[in-house]
């Protein structure tokens, strides 16, 4: 890295608080500081609901900041770049679309032509392994399909970076092992840099180069840990490995006060 | 079962019995409904008859069902006062018919325009609601005088009456699109032209076309009563030619024909729906 290299995502000071519908103003994020260098996959754990969605919504150019600066490849973010991939939460598949025409989807509003466009879905899907299924409508596949097309859907679209808010969540345990090695191998070849972000210590560990803690809410970066944990690695055999004991130990001893802080203001809400 | 039949022969035969049995208790109950339901109707029917020719209802007012019958064959095979029979229906669809797609394609198009546009929402809002609480029906003589007696009339006020339910459902349709699926489309290169004809007219697909059931029948509605009021041909002019001359069977047989179009209708905008929404799970109940 020479000095003066260019992060592939910057936040300095980011701050986004929205209007909630009673009139009261909600600060989801406050002063988010948080560098991701090229090709690098960063992991943002928290206590549920602190806000980690947030960052991604800012940095995709879905949402606009309420002041700071988020910066994508130097440039401040103006709208949705084309560079940009993101995996949500919830399906967001296409119910009416065939799984071919779901992939196909990026490209074709992108404006490349229907030929060039099916032929790179149809790579994607056999990449996802689901060639045989191009065929089928959505709500015909599993949970675990229906995420293989979310990602064949933004992998095609050759993203520089990729955002992914908490994309396994609602899938089960094997199948969110399954998933995450897919998603490692997928990403080894492309060497986009990813912001990944779960609620789950363990995945974020097994998955990233790099964890960021973020406080509970209002959100904001508490400590970034470096993962030394050599790669390729398979999700099932890495978390058995006695130095990931001992980085999930390290790391959370500083996440569990937040998540204890974000349980205790529930109990008094709730009181 | 294909497991069961290897399993020794005596349990596989009982279990055939049985589905056997089955499915004959499922055909029967089928027959049970079927005929009941026949019997009823034929029940109905012959009390009707039996009242009105026994004088116990007043058989001039009521009429009878085998008078009903007579007067529609004699319309069917002689014509009714105004023309043949078959013209009266098609004048009667045409206008409905007519009424409905302008009122559908301006519903739908407002609706998603609406949706889609905060602005226009705004602006437009109130003034919707204010036309929307308008009693629509009674615009339907204001019509005949500014359209005359020939179908225009009536296809306004079709058109007035299937509009309202065909905007409010395109409308919510088009607010109540999944943010997640709209956020999705964007990130993947979407236009805001390409996110209203890939997405959002897709998404509010459902929530249009349970509005086009209901509002045909209110297009037919429009067309009789602006027939009713005045017209020269018409199933609307029909009922008020027999209320003129005191033909209670004629007032029914022209209710028992627009029945039979209504529902011939009806049932080729269930199999349209079919067609449309193959990728819908058959079974809405079943868990995704």
């Amino acid at each position: 890295m020479n000095s003066h290299h260019v992060p592939a995502i910057e936040l300095r000071g980011a701050s986004k608080a929205f209007r909630t519908p009673s009139g009261a103003l909600h600060t989801a994020v406050r002063d988010l500081d948080l560098v991701v260098e090229r090709g690098e996959f960063v992991a943002v754990v928290g206590p549920t609901g602190c806000g980690k969605s947030t960052s991604l919504t800012l940095i995709s150019g879905l949402e606009e900041p309420t002041s700071g600066d988020v910066l994508v490849a130097g440039e401040p973010v103006r709208g949705i770049g084309d560079r940009t991939g993101f995996v949500f939460q919830q399906d967001a598949v296409f119910p009416w679309r065939t799984v071919l025409s779901n992939v196909m989807a990026g490209p074709r509003f992108r404006g490349v032509p229907k030929d060039r466009a099916r032929e790179r879905a149809r790579e994607w899907l056999a990449r996802v392994g689901l060639a045989a299924f191009e065929d089928r409508y959505p709500h015909q596949l599993s949970g675990g399909q229906r995420k293989r097309v979310a990602l064949a859907a933004t992998f095609v679209n050759d993203p520089e970076l990729l955002l992914m808010d908490e994309p396994f969540s609602a899938l089960d345990v094997q199948t969110r092992a399954l998933m995450s090695d897919e998603l490692l191998d997928l990403w080894s070849d492309t060497g986009a840099s990813v912001v990944f972000v779960t609620h789950d210590l363990e995945e974020s560990i097994a998955l990233a180069d790099k964890v960021v803690v973020m406080t509970a809410g209002p959100a904001t970066v508490k400590e970034v840990f470096a993962i030394d944990l050599p790669r390729p690695r398979r999700v099932e055999e890495v978390r058995l490995e006695p130095r990931f004991v001992e980085i999930y130990r390290e790391i959370w001893s500083s996440l569990g006060e937040e998540v204890r802080i974000t349980r205790e203001r529930g109990a008094t809400h709730a009181a | 079962m294909p497991h069961e039949s290897v399993v020794l022969g005596a349990p596989a035969a009982v279990r055939t019995d049985r589905t056997q049995a089955r499915a004959r208790a499922a055909r029967n109950r089928t027959l049970l409904v079927h005929g009941t339901r026949v019997l009823l109707l034929v029940g109905l029917l012959a009390l009707w008859e039996g009242l009105a020719r026994a004088a116990v209802i007043d058989p001039f007012n009521f009429s009878m069902p085998s008078k009903i019958w007579d007067q529609i064959t004699q319309w069917a095979i002689d014509g009714t006062p105004q023309g043949s029979l078959w013209e009266q229906i098609w004048y009667t669809l045409y206008e409905a018919l007519f009424g409905w797609i302008i009122g559908v394609i301006g519903g739908v198009v407002l609706g998603i325009a609406l949706g889609r546009i905060r602005f226009l929402a705004d602006v437009l809002g109130p003034y919707i609601k204010v036309l929307n609480a308008l009693p629509r029906i009674v615009l339907a003589p204001i019509f005949l005088i500014w359209f005359g007696l020939g179908p225009a009339s009536k296809v306004a006020s079709a058109v007035v009456l299937v509009f309202f339910p065909v905007f409010f459902n395109a409308f919510q349709g088009a607010r109540e699109v999944d943010r997640n699926l709209v956020a999705n489309s964007r990130i993947l290169g979407a236009s805001n032209r390409q996110v209203t004809l890939q997405v959002v007219i897709p998404s509010a697909t459902s929530w249009i076309f349970t509005s086009l059931h209901v509002s045909f029948g209110f297009a037919l509605i429009g067309a009789i009563v602006g027939e009713y009021i005045g017209a020269t041909k018409g199933l609307g002019l029909l009922v008020s030619a027999s209320q003129g001359t005191f033909n209670a069977a004629g007032v029914y047989a022209a209710m028992a024909i627009l029945a039979v179009v209504a529902l011939l209708a009806e049932g080729l905008l269930a199999f349209l729906e079919k067609r449309l929404f193959r990728w819908k799970p058959a079974d809405t109940s079943a868990d995704r």
